[in-house]
């Protein structure tokens, strides 16, 4: 059902769905680097032909925060982070930077998250959670507070402009199935999967909404929303309130392995964090 | 407002003694996705249709159809068909089944059953055991529905 509406004077007073489907050639070019935003869609995401990122779904004056680090407001909290790294921290009297020297060499990693480390998965929160509790003697962040946030969008940009490259096969095999398993099951008392919006409905308006596929390649994402970096987690779980649905929890199983299927239906995508959405 | 809430306690109860109970939704009769009889032997209400139709936190009806009745309303979703001659389209009971429970019409669609209570995966907690629309508001909607003829 496609329909094509033009936006007629003010007076007029059919003035409503505005159709705005998504712009064909809508470039997003950052520091002279430009992303890939539109890539063919890998083998085992076998319903689309297309992968996309929600940049696109995104209206003109959302994009445009995001074409310039200047105008990006998730770099507040980037700068957070940059003092966070040399901040000493915990029983043994060390900071991030005590062992790391430059946060510059982690990147490659976000396109690789997340992944599966002696038989368990891992998200970024728990790699730096795990220097923070074993290495440093200091207290965990809370998987969607603004230190984590922070820290996770600082290491994430390191990477921004590489393809999102996750395993799905061997040891992760369970852990895909699994999140492939979620992204297509009905919950809640509107009974909608991810699937009916982010799949069969994206490029489509519901209500005042652009539906996008629902990639994460931007996170974690500053929200004009809530004026602040959210994890790919916390989006899950607006999703699933949204329909009504129980969410999970954030950092448990079931959204670590839904973020494991997300990201490998992004494969291809540039990784853009920190992205701005609405 | 102690008076007034016992007032309206009252006036619910003589409503509810007027008229019979709503058919509860396990036992709503589909043929084929039709739902011949009222839920509520209430006629629907049109006017009352019309906002359970696009209330966010009713029907939200316009979260997914474009409804040129409405043009005073911004945003009008388009994942499903439009509204408009939909009363040509379908009938009474074919719109009672459809709002109702629209999987009984259109096998594995994303519209919302709107009268079913359970069989649900994961429900919130405080809609639990519940429907989204009582069963006055689906023959209120339903009434609406019927005023949208070409
Ligand atoms: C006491 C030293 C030490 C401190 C302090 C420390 N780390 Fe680490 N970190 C390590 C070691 C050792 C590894 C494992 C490296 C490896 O496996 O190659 C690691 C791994 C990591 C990784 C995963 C890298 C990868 O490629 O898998 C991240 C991310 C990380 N640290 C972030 C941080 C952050 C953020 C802080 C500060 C909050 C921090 N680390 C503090 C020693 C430290
Ligand atoms: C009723 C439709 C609907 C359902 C079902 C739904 N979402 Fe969403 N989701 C949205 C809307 C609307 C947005 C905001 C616009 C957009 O990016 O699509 C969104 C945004 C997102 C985003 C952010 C995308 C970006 O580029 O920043 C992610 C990730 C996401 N959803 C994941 C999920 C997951 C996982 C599920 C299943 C648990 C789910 N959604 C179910 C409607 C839905
Ligand atoms: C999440 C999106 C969504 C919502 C919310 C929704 N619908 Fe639908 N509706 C659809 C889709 C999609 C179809 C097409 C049937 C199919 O799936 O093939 C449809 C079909 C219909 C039809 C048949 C239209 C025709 O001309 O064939 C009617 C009538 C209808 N919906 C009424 C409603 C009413 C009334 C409400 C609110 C109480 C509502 N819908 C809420 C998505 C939705």
């Amino acid at each position: 059902m496609m329909m094509t509406k033009t936006l007629l004077g003010a007076a007029c007073l059919s003035v409503f769905a505005l159709t705005v489907h998504a712009e064909e050639g809508a470039k997003l070019i950052i520091d002279g680097e430009e992303l890939t935003i539109r890539a063919n869609a890998p083998a085992h995401a076998e319903n689309i032909d297309e992968v996309s990122s929600g940049w696109i779904y995104r209206s003109k004056e959302t994009q445009a925060l995001q074409l310039d680090d200047f105008d990006n407001p998730a770099f507040v909290f980037v700068d957070q982070a940059i003092d966070e790294w040399d901040k000493v921290d915990g029983s043994e009297g060390k900071a991030c930077s005590s062992c790391h020297e430059n946060v510059e060499d982690f990147a490659g990693l976000r396109p690789t998250l997340p992944r599966v480390d002696d038989g368990k998965l891992v998200s970024m929160e728990n790699l730096v959670n795990e220097c923070r509790t074993e290495r440093m003697g200091a207290e965990p962040w809370k998987w969607s507070k603004g230190k984590m946030t922070s820290m996770t969008a600082l290491i994430g940009v390191q990477s921004r402009g590489m393809p999102v490259n996750v395993a799905i096969d061997g040891d992760a095999a369970p852990f895909w199935d699994k999140g492939k398993e979620l992204y297509y099951t009905r919950v809640g008392q509107l009974d909608m999967a991810c699937s009916n919006c982010h799949e069969d409905n994206y490029d489509t308006m519901i209500r005042a909404d652009h539906l996008s596929q629902g990639q994460i390649n931007g996170f974690p994402t500053y929200r004009l929303k809530n004026a602040k970096l959210n994890s790919s987690h916390a989006r899950f779980k607006g999703c699933m309130s949204n329909i009504r649905a129980e969410p999970y929890k954030e950092g448990g199983p079931e959204f670590q392995a839904l973020e494991l299927y997300l990201a490998s239906r992004g494969q291809g995508l540039s990784v853009e964090t920190p992205s701005v959405r609405n | 407002m102690k008076l007034f809430s016992i007032t309206a306690v009252v006036a619910g109860l003589l409503a509810s003694a007027a008229f019979a109970e709503p058919v509860a939704p396990s036992v709503v009769k589909y043929e084929d996705g039709v739902v011949m009889a009222s839920l509520t032997g209430v006629a629907g209400d049109p006017v009352n249709g019309r906002d359970v139709f696009k209330n966010r936190k009713q029907g939200n009806c316009l979260a997914c159809h474009v409804n040129a009745e409405m043009p005073e309303e911004s945003f009008h979703g388009e994942v499903g068909p439009e509204m408009a001659g939909v009363a040509d389209r379908w009938s009474v009971g074919e719109l009672r089944g459809i709002v109702s429970n629209s999987k009984m019409m259109f096998e594995g669609t994303i519209m919302p059953a709107f009268y079913r209570d359970t069989g649900f995966d994961r429900p919130l907690e405080k809609f639990s055991g519940k429907t989204i629309l009582t069963a006055q508001q689906v023959e209120d909607v339903v009434a609406y529905l019927r005023t949208l003829a070409e």
